[in-house]
């Protein structure tokens, strides 16, 4: 980083000596200088480099429509004078009394699914571009930290409506860890707070929704940032550009991020907030994946709906889940579901130590991973898609969905323990020195 | 190789074929019509709101459908006493429990958690109020084509009459015979001709559409709005992006 130290100069302006005044005491324009002004990214980002400041805008979006629901939403289980729970209740006061209440709701119902899209999406380009390799590794171990506790705020939250979907997938999920050997059952006590999902339930999980997570993920994209603005980006061809730089030693293939990728990203910006509006505006349950439909109905502890689903962007690992079907070691199936459920989320963190490919970026690299990763991607598909559906289900009513589960789960592990060997012996094309386009 | 990735990636989205049971009836649209809505508040507070409550609606939230304040109070207002107040029953859960087996749910957003793979809430809706048929082996003599051996009785069989219903045997993939609902007949008729009556339902079914989601057609104008202020932004955003990259080569 082309950090120099000079302090700022008073044009003695009332704006200039301010500024003088407060860079004298905090480094305010050398922050400026390192991660926006004289931070140089590579000029060949394109359609995939978006998805990092739209998480960061989802992010705010999130956290300013969560503060103002917090305002309203009241964390209750007890029934109202009507009979319904005083949680669900608020929510639909929230939607029908408190004004705009309505849009900031949906707001954040939507921004929680475009929050997996774009972090799905951003963690795709990732594994595109080789962007975990040396020297980003600890971005990439960030990033997954980031993607746990996403899931850990999203799986908080949805209890937080307190509708049919909300009690009774907390039920399932916190039951899972009942079958962890000797320690589950009280474990499962001790998440709960009671033998069921239930009042004290709902208040520890709305507590570690808005503040414990919460403050966890700001501290982690923070340290995620700062990671990637040491080492700087990686760039669609997985070329360094530090390789090459002028006297000054800035990179020849740079472009200082202000203004550049602000004014490109706000292009990005506006093009999603249309997508997010249209789904906002015209179709805020997203056809009961975004809403799902039974989640209009209020928890009742003693009525199971016939077929429980998690919301869409977990059922790729839920399918990891229930693709398990045998005990092992005398342990029940449940519980290897648990660990193989968690490790398909951790052996992402790997990543950057089993992939020994010469090439980072899929531009350069052979036919196995471009063959490999193909099927990948597909398989992760159709276990997001079997995990919304009962595990009867079987595509066009012949093909059984379980065993497909069941195949895909295991190529998706074997796509990653067997990369060091497949990834070396793949036949890459040389990278070019500079970038290309 | 791009291509054949995408492909790839869209084609389980192809392979979603859902298998619906029971057939619904598309409700007609009347989302906007106040006319329509007013009759099916009307509907809804003489017929449901006796036994459903729909505690998450104000009385006078019913001025988005062009009621106003004095009509709501002279027509509407039967169990509150302030156009303020939600619409709330006297009859207590746990008697309703008793009484029909189970509390008949809340009414305000039935139209949204009715909605299914088979049809939208309203279809479902316009289904079950036009299903019910004589059935002399439930408690109330009657049952329903859209949720069997439901609880509730046909509160509009004045404005129906009596149907039964006509069920044929057939065998299904398995060699079982199974029970297959072929059709109604109208063996009593009510207040109504047929067609009125399908035409009160579906007024019945916009209320409740509305009452699920009033804000519903607030945010499709405001969708329309957004969308175009957001062009004009893409243009500017655009051009200026445009501006400062002319010199990138």
């Amino acid at each position: 980083m082309a950090s120099n130290v000079e302090k700022h100069k008073s044009d003695g302006t009332l704006v200039g000596n301010t500024l003088e005044w407060v860079d004298a005491r905090f480094p305010l324009m050398s922050l400026w200088r390192d991660h926006l002004s004289e931070y140089y990214a590579p000029k060949n980002f394109n359609f995939w480099y978006f998805f990092g400041s739209l998480a960061l805008l989802v992010l705010v979006n999130q956290i300013v429509t969560g503060i103002f629901l917090t305002m309203h939403f009241k964390p209750d289980a007890a029934l109202n004078a009507a009979g319904v729970p005083v949680a669900f209740a608020s929510v639909e006061y929230i939607m029908r009394d408190v004004p705009l209440g309505w849009i900031i709701r949906y707001m954040h119902s939507t921004g929680a699914s475009a929050f997996f899209i774009v972090v799905y999406l951003h963690m795709f380009r990732g594994l595109l571009y080789g962007s975990y390799r040396k020297p980003r590794e600890l971005i990439w171990v960030f990033g997954l930290l980031i993607f746990l506790c996403l899931m850990g705020e999203a799986f908080f939250g949805y209890l937080l409506p307190w509708g049919q979907m909300s009690f009774w997938g907390a039920q399932v999920i916190v039951n899972l860890f009942s079958a962890i050997p000797l320690i589950g059952p009280d474990l499962s006590l001790f998440i709960r707070g009671d033998y069921v999902v239930s009042d004290a339930t709902l208040n520890r999980f709305f507590s570690f929704h808005v503040i414990a997570i919460p403050l966890v993920l700001v501290g982690l994209v923070a340290a995620h940032i700062m990671a990637l603005h040491e080492v700087g980006s990686n760039n669609p061809d997985g070329v360094e550009i530090k390789k090459y730089k002028n006297d000054k030693g800035i990179p020849l293939d740079g472009i200082p991020f202000h203004p550049y990728y602000t004014v490109k990203d706000i292009v990005g910006v506006v093009v999603f907030l249309m997508v997010f509006t249209i789904v906002l505006c015209f179709m805020p349950e997203f056809g009961g994946y975004f809403l799902e439909y039974n989640n209009f109905i209020p928890a009742d502890p003693l009525k199971t709906p016939p077929h429980i689903a998690p919301v869409w962007y977990f059922t790729p690992y839920y399918s990891v889940l229930r693709a398990v079907t045998f005990p092992l070691f005398w342990i029940d199936a449940k519980f290897w579901g648990v660990v193989a459920m968690g490790a398909a989320v951790v052996i992402l963190g790997a990543l950057p130590w089993l992939d020994r490919s010469p090439a980072k970026s899929i531009r350069y690299r052979g036919p196995i991973f471009k063959t490999l990763l193909s099927i990948w991607v597909f398989g992760f598909v159709i276990l997001g898609i079997l995990g919304t559906k009962p595990p009867s289900y079987a595509f066009f009513g012949v093909i059984p969905g379980a065993p497909v589960a069941q195949i895909f789960s295991v190529y998706y592990f074997l796509f990653f323990i067997t990369m060091p060997w497949w990834s070396k012996i793949d036949k890459c094309k040389p990278e070019p020195e500079r970038v290309t386009g | 190789m791009k291509k054949t990735f995408l492909v790839l990636i869209f084609a389980p989205f192809l392979a979603f074929a859902s298998g619906g049971e029971l057939h619904l009836d598309k409700a007609p649209d009347r989302s906007g019509d106040d006319a329509a809505l007013q009759r099916g508040a009307k509907l809804f507070v003489n017929y449901c709101l006796n036994c459903h409550s729909a505690s998450y609606m104000r009385y006078n939230r019913l001025k988005d459908i062009g009621l106003t304040e004095q009509q709501i109070k002279d027509d509407l207002l039967y169990t509150a006493e302030k156009t303020g107040e939600l619409m709330r029953i006297s009859m207590q859960r746990d008697d309703a429990k008793v009484w029909f087996g189970a509390a008949p749910p809340d009414l305000t957003v039935i139209a949204r958690s009715r909605a299914s793979e088979n049809g939208t809430g309203p279809d479902w809706l316009y289904t079950y109020l036009r299903g019910f048929y004589r059935d002399q082996n439930r408690p109330t003599g009657w049952n329903n084509i859209a949720f069997e051996n439901v609880g509730m009785p046909h509160v509009l069989w004045e404005l129906q009459g009596e149907q039964v219903a006509h069920f044929a045997e057939k065998a299904d993939g398995h060699g079982n015979m199974v029970k297959h609902f072929e059709k109604f007949e109208l063996v009593k008729p009510g207040k109504l001709k047929p067609e009125e009556f399908d035409d009160a339902v579906a007024d019945l079914v916009a209320y409740l559409q509305y009452m699920g989601e009033p804000m519903a057609g607030t945010r499709k104008t405001l969708g329309m709005f957004v969308l175009a202020a957001l062009a004009v932004l893409f243009v500017l955003a655009y051009s200026l992006k445009r501006e400062f990259w002319k010199d990138i080569h």
